[in-house]
């Protein structure tokens, strides 16, 4: 039964075509042409459980399902390092009313992606995708013209990069051309010993983000928390929403990608946090 | 550092949220396991002094991004089902979508005066 929803349940790097020879099932469906309906929405799976709950196991958190313990699409046991990771997976089955809906449970689809590692990627395969998103980051590209977006670009991204280029000590720079800006190597070794650091779980997170963002950068800026993911989202999309400010805002296309990218964001960043994070449990000590 | 406004706020906000959340599980939101973790760790990251506490900051980072991960996903759904999750429209649909309208045409298709 699991196999059914396997493709929808994996976070897909964005190099991986997608495309397969026939639909999945499950998967949305092309009738013939000539048919009245062309396109019929994929079919769902029913909430097939009352209450969910986490329990802890030798190899961290798990789900349950009733009495069923949740599994990833190959079939392995899920489980999670984190309490609060688990938590946050528990409340997405939980939030599902009639139908499972794949597509709204980032987290859970994570932690598949993690749990099989579908693209049979190693580290330093997710190190290099992520660092090769700077030779292109958004942030980098600027416009010549027209001046008000020229001027937007300026005022918002400029102090991105500068932020940047002081907390890890590299030249990064901006161009506008459209070979995009010439990066310095030392520049790519630092990212890359700086990723380094992040165990796999928190490194599938934060190549997620840089995934959505199509920046390394703004991607930095949440995982340090410089910048709150709206405003990441916001800076990714500056474009757009100037282009939505001149010509007006169309929501089932607009809206519709604003508030996936933002969940995506959210999701990538909260699961980089609660996966690298040790025991924050600090207790002050008490001065008289 | 991200400003995130008050902490007390973000909170607030994380349980509307996490009322819709319980609303489809049909349970009071009182009962969820979120709800009983994010108060103790908000309460135990609440008693501080200090001008700006680093592990408060994270928390707080933590709660406003799973603030907009539930917040988002409820929007993106909303709109999902209205615009996305019916199939294929028909053209009076889609020309509608557009602010347009179909073309009356008296006497039926292919009608030619």
């Amino acid at each position: 039964m699991w196999r059914r929803c396997q493709r929808l349940f994996y976070a897909w790097p964005p190099q991986t075509p997608r495309l397969c020879p026939t639909p999945p099932f499950g998967g949305p469906r092309l009738s013939l042409p000539g048919t009245a309906r062309t396109y019929t929405p994929p079919t769902e799976r029913k909430r097939f459980y009352q209450n969910v709950s986490i329990s802890q196991g030798e190899g961290g958190f798990e789900i349950n399902l009733d009495h069923r313990k949740l599994k990833t699409p190959q079939a392995k046991l899920f489980t999670v390092p984190s309490e609060a990771l688990a938590i946050a997976v528990a409340t997405e089955w939980d939030s599902q009313q009639d139908a499972i809906k794949s597509y709204t449970m980032h987290l859970t689809t994570l932690c598949n992606t993690v749990l099989d590692n579908p693209s049979q990627r190693n580290k330093d395969q997710l190190i290099r995708a992520a660092v090769k998103f700077l030779e292109t980051d958004t942030v980098c590209y600027k416009v010549e013209e027209p001046a008000g977006l020229v001027e937007l670009q300026k005022n918002e991204w400029d102090p991105m990069i500068e932020w940047a280029e002081k907390r890890y000590n590299v030249e990064i720079g901006s161009s506008t051309s459209i070979l995009g800006p010439n990066i310095p190597a030392r520049t790519k070794d630092t990212f890359t010993s700086h990723l380094a650091s992040y165990n796999t779980w928190a490194l599938q997170g934060i190549e997620y983000v840089i995934a959505q963002l199509k920046s390394l950068i703004l991607s930095m800026g949440v995982i340090d928390r410089h910048i709150p993911v709206e405003k990441a989202v916001l800076l990714s999309r500056l474009e757009e929403e100037y282009q939505i400010q001149r010509w007006g805002n169309v929501e089932w296309a607009h809206d519709y990608d604003l508030y996936e990218l933002r969940a995506r964001t959210a999701a990538g960043t909260l699961f980089a946090h609660l996966c690298s994070e040790s025991s924050t449990v600090k207790h002050k000590l008490l001065q008289d | 550092m991200a400003s995130l406004g008050s902490p007390l706020r973000t909170l607030r906000s994380l349980l509307r949220e996490l009322r819709y959340v319980s609303a489809k599980a049909g349970r009071p939101y009182r009962d969820m396991a979120a709800y009983q973790h994010l108060r103790e760790a908000f309460r135990a990251h609440r008693i501080t002094s200090e001008k700006l506490c680093r592990a408060q900051h994270e928390l707080h980072f933590q709660a406003a991004t799973y603030l907009c991960l539930l917040r988002s996903v409820r929007e993106h759904l909303a709109l999902h089902q209205v615009y996305h999750a019916r199939g294929e429209r028909s053209t009076e649909e889609a020309a509608g979508l557009v602010g347009l309208k179909l073309p009356q045409q008296p006497g039926g298709k292919g009608w030619d005066p």
